[in-house]
C-alpha cells in the first residue's frame, strides 16, 4: 500500500494550494448534543426541486416522519428530525444561492418518538429498485457539499456505463473532520453502504480515496476491508494532501486520468464519486430503514471546545456553538462549511441542513482589493487550468461573453486562486456573479 | 446565548495565503540589495547618491500623482523597486538632476499615466532609462572604470563597446565580468550578486524560472549563431539584471507559461540582434520594452487549454 502511495504521490496534482489544515477536532469522538427544543426544517435541501409541505401547522409529527416531498424525480424528501408539533413556518436564506426558502418549525416534545421504521433488510435480498426506493424515501443527498439526491446519482442515464466508483474520504477543506470521524467510528457501516453502491452500479473497480494526512483512517479502513474479506473488492488510494484534492473532477483525473468534460459530470466518463458520509447514510437508509435525520457536523474554530457532533437537521447553529462553549475572543464570522468554500452566515438561528458538514467560527478578514499585478499565481494554482485573473477582469467589466470564451463553466469555485492572490481580489465572487448573469441570459433565451 | 454580536459576512475563501503585493515588492527590494551593494562597492559615493536620489524622487512622484488622481497613496514597495532599478541601470557618472528627470518620467508617465501599478504597459524603470538615453545621449554613454570610494574616475569602454580592449587572458576577463569589476551601468556589472538576488527570488518562487532561463539561453544560442562567444554575451552589459529583474516584471510580462516562453525567446533574440546588427552596443533595454508592448498580444494567443476541453469535443463528434 505504501509503495502505491508513493507512486501516486509522484502522480499527485501540480495544481492546487497547500493550506494550513487546522484539524482541531481530529481526535474528538463524535458526540451527541441534547435534542434541540425547536428545529427549523427548510423544504429545499437538495440541488434539485424544492419540496412541498405534506403536514400543516398544529400537526403532531414523529421523528423520521416525512414532512415535505415532491413529484419531481430530482428531489429528496425532508423528514421531521424530532417528535413534536408543527408550530409555524419560517423563511431562511439558502447561503449558496441567496434564495429564500420556506421552512417548517417543529417544537420538540422532548420524547423523540420515532415513526415505525421499515424493517431492517439484508441488502443482498433487495433488488436494485428496492434499494433506490429506500434511499429516496430516506431523503438522502450527497454529503460532500453539493447535496445532489443520492438515488439520482445511483441511477445513471441509459447508455452511460459506470465502470468505476470512487469513495471520497479526502476531506481536503481545512478544519473539517466529520468525514474523518465517520471513517474512524462508522467504518463498517460506511463499507456496508459502499457495498450497496457496488451492487447498484456493478462497477469494475471501487476505489477509496483518502488524503495522506489521515494515515489513521487509511490504516483503519484497510484493516476493516481485510477483516471483512473484501480485499478484492475495494482498493484504498492514498493521495497527497493538497487543496482541492477532494473535488470529484480532480479525483477522476488523478486516479483514472480521465477529464470530465466542461459542464459535465463524472458519470460522463464512467465514474461516480460518493462521499464517505453518504456511504454511511446509505447503509442506515437501506439496511436499517432509517430516514435521514442527522449527520456529523464539525463545530470548530474560535469556540471554547471544538467538537464533532451528531446533529439533527434543523438545529440552529447558535445552539451548536453554545454547546461547544460559545464563541471565543473577537471572532466575528460564522461560516457554514469549511473556510475555503463555506458561506458566511449572519444569523445564528440558521438551521443545520443536510449539506452542512461544519460550522466554523473565526475572526473575519477585511478584504482590501488591489489591482491585479498579473503575477499569474492564480493560474499556477487553478486545478482546472483556467485563467482566474482573466475571468475576474472580464466579470468585473461585465463582459460575460468573454468569460465564456475563457471557460467559466469549468470553474467549481474552490477558491484556490483567491487564496493565493497577492492583490486580495475576491476572484471567486466575481466568477459567481458572472455565472449567475450568464444563467439569467440563458434562461431568457 | 451567543447572540447580540455583529457578524461579518464576506465572500469566500475565508483563508488567505498572506503573500501580499507589498510583501512581494519588499522581497524584490531585498533581492536588489545585492546588486545595489555591488554598485556602491564598485562605484562609490556617487552610486549611493544616484540610487538614493532615484528612489526618493520616485516615491515623491508617486505620492504627488496619487494625490492629483485622488487616490490613496500606499507604500506598497513597487515604487521603491522602480527607483532602485532605474538607479542601477544608469552610468556611474550621471548627473543627479538627470536622475531626477528620469525618475519623474518613470513614475509619472510610464506608470501612473497608464493607471498605476498593474496597468502600465512598459516597465517603468526601463521606460525612464530609454527616455534618458534619448535626452542625455552623451552622459548616458560615458563609462568609467570601477574605482570604489577612492581615486578619480577614468573613462573607458564597456565590454560591449567597440573600442573595448582586454590585454590579459580570457579567463581573467570572465572573472572580472562575473564579479563586476568592469565598466558599465552601476548595478549591472556584477553577475555574481545579481545571481544571488535573482536566486533568492527564484527560491522564494516570486519569479518564474522560465523567463530568466530562456532569455539567457536564447542569448547564448543566438550569440553562437552570430559566431560570437556566448559566455561573454551572457556576462556582458545589462543581460543579467534584465533577465532576473526586468523581464520578470509581473505586470509587463505574459500571464501563462507558454506566453512567458515566447516572451523570453523574443527578448533574447532581439537583444543579440540589436547588439550585433544595430548601431548600439547594448540591446537589453529596448528588447524588453519592445516585448512589453506586445505582451497583451501574446496573452491573447496563449490561452491555456482547460481541464475537460478535449473530451468535450470528442463526445460531441
Amino acid at each position: 500500500m505504501n509503495k502505491l502511495g508513493i507512486r501516486l504521490k509522484k502522480k499527485g496534482s501540480p495544481y492546487g494550494v497547500k493550506v494550513p489544515e487546522n484539524k482541531l477536532t481530529a481526535e474528538k469522538p463524535i458526540e451527541q448534543p441534547p435534542l434541540p427544543e425547536k428545529v427549523i426544517i427548510p423544504l429545499h435541501q437538495n440541488i434539485g426541486a424544492p419540496c412541498e409541505a405534506v403536514v400543516k401547522r398544529g400537526d403532531k409529527v414523529l421523528t423520521g416522519q416525512k414532512i415535505g416531498d415532491s413529484e419531481k424525480y430530482v428531489n429528496a424528501p425532508v423528514h421531521a428530525t424530532v417528535s413534536g408539533e408543527i408550530t409555524g413556518t419560517a423563511t431562511v436564506v439558502n447561503p449558496p444561492t441567496s434564495q429564500l426558502i420556506p421552512a417548517l418549525v417543529i417544537t420538540s416534545d422532548g420524547k423523540d418518538e420515532w415513526v415505525e421504521l421499515e424493517p431492517p433488510q439484508e441488502p443482498e435480498r433487495l433488488s436494485v429498485k428496492e434499494i433506490l426506493d429506500r434511499i429516496r424515501a430516506a431523503g438522502l443527498v450527497g454529503l460532500g457539499g453539493a447535496a445532489f439526491p443520492t438515488h439520482v446519482k445511483l441511477s445513471p442515464p441509459k447508455g452511460k456505463r459506470i465502470d468505476t466508483v470512487i469513495l471520497n474520504g479526502c476531506e481536503c477543506e481545512p478544519y473539517i473532520t466529520s468525514d474523518y470521524r465517520v471513517m474512524m467510528e462508522y467504518g463498517e457501516k460506511m463499507l456496508s453502504g459502499l457495498s450497496i453502491v457496488r451492487k447498484v452500479l456493478s462497477p469494475e473497480r471501487v476505489y477509496i480515496a483518502i488524503e495522506d494526512n489521515k494515515e489513521d483512517a487509511i490504516d483503519h479502513i484497510e484493516y476493516l476491508i481485510t477483516a471483512m474479506g473484501r480485499k478484492g473488492d475495494f482498493k484504498i488510494i492514498p493521495l497527497k494532501s493538497k487543496y482541492p484534492m477532494g473535488a470529484e473532477k480532480i479525483l477522476t483525473k488523478l486516479i483514472l486520468n480521465r477529464e470530465v468534460p466542461i459542464g459535465g459530470l463524472p458519470l460522463d466518463v464512467g465514474v461516480v464519486v460518493h462521499n464517505v458520509s453518504t456511504a454511511k447514510a446509505i447503509h442506515d437508509a437501506v439496511v436499517e430503514g432509517k430516514p435521514f435525520v442527522e449527520r456529523v457536523v464539525t463545530v470548530t474554530g474560535a469556540v471554547k471546545h471544538p467538537k464533532n457532533l451528531l446533529v439533527r437537521f434543523g438545529t440552529p447553529i447558535g445552539s451548536l456553538i453554545d454547546y461547544c462553549g460559545g464563541i471565543e475572543g473577537n471572532a466575528n464570522e460564522v461560516i457554514l462549511g469549511g473556510p475555503m468554500m463555506g458561506f458566511s452566515q449572519f444569523d445564528l438561528d440558521f438551521p443545520t441542513v443536510k449539506g452542512t458538514n461544519a460550522v466554523l467560527v473565526k475572526e473575519g478578514r477585511a478584504i482590501r482589493e488591489q489591482d491585479c499585478i498579473s503575477c499569474s499565481k492564480c493560474i499556477e494554482v487553478c486545478p482546472m487550468s483556467l485563467m482566474p485573473t482573466t475571468l475576474a477582469k472580464y466579470a468585473k467589466a461585465g463582459m460575460y461573453d468573454d468569460c465564456e470564451q475563457f471557460y467559466i463553466a469549468d470553474c467549481f469555485e474552490c477558491g484556490a486562486c483567491a487564496y493565493a492572490c497577492p492583490a486580495n481580489i475576491p476572484i471567486v465572487q466575481y466568477i459567481k456573479v458572472a455565472k449567475k448573469e450568464l444563467a439569467k441570459r440563458a434562461a431568457k433565451k | 446565548m451567543t447572540q447580540a454580536r455583529q457578524f461579518l459576512v464576506s465572500p469566500g475563501p475565508h483563508l488567505w495565503k498572506g503573500l501580499s503585493v507589498s510583501k512581494i515588492m519588499y522581497l524584490v527590494v531585498i533581492a536588489l540589495m545585492f546588486p545595489t551593494g555591488a554598485a556602491i562597492y564598485f562605484f562609490g559615493y556617487h552610486a549611493l547618491s544616484v540610487i538614493g536620489m532615484s528612489v526618493g524622487v520616485a516615491v515623491a512622484t508617486e505620492y504627488v500623482c496619487k494625490k492629483i488622481r485622488g487616490q490613496a497613496f500606499i507604500m506598497d514597495g513597487s515604487t521603491i523597486v522602480t527607483g532602485l532599478l532605474l538607479g542601477l541601470i544608469l552610468p556611474p557618472t550621471i548627473s543627479l538632476w538627470m536622475v531626477v528627470i528620469g525618475a519623474i518620467f518613470s513614475i509619472a508617465i510610464v506608470k501612473e499615466a497608464f493607471g498605476g501599478l498593474g496597468h502600465n504597459i512598459f516597465n517603468p524603470a526601463l521606460g525612464g532609462r530609454a527616455f534618458m538615453s534619448i535626452s542625455f545621449t552623451a552622459e548616458m554613454t560615458t563609462w568609467i572604470k570601477p574605482m570604489g570610494f577612492g581615486t578619480d574616475a577614468v573613462t573607458t569602454a564597456t565590454p560591449l563597446g567597440e573600442s573595448f580592449v582586454w590585454s590579459a587572458d580570457k579567463l581573467s576577463l570572465y572573472q572580472a565580468m562575473f564579479l563586476g569589476n568592469t565598466a558599465g551601468s552601476m548595478g549591472e556589472t556584477s553577475a555574481l550578486l545579481i545571481l544571488i538576488g535573482g536566486g533568492l527570488l527564484l527560491g522564494l518562487r516570486i519569479i518564474n524560472w522560465r523567463i530568466p532561463a530562456i532569455y539567457i539561453g536564447t542569448v547564448a544560442l543566438m550569440s553562437l549563431a552570430f559566431w560570437q562567444d556566448p559566455l561573454f554575451h551572457i556576462l556582458a552589459g545589462g543581460l543579467m539584471i534584465g533577465a532576473f529583474f526586468m523581464a520578470t516584471d509581473y505586470v509587463t510580462s505574459p500571464l501563462t507559461n507558454r506566453g512567458k516562453i515566447i516572451f523570453a525567446v523574443g527578448v533574447g533574440a532581439l537583444t543579440v540582434t540589436i547588439r550585433q546588427l544595430a548601431g548600439m552596443p547594448e540591446g537589453v533595454c529596448y528588447s524588453i520594452l519592445f516585448m512589453n508592448a506586445i505582451t497583451p498580444l501574446i496573452d491573447r494567443y496563449t490561452k491555456i487549454k482547460p481541464y475537460g476541453l478535449v473530451k468535450k469535443a470528442e463526445s460531441v463528434s
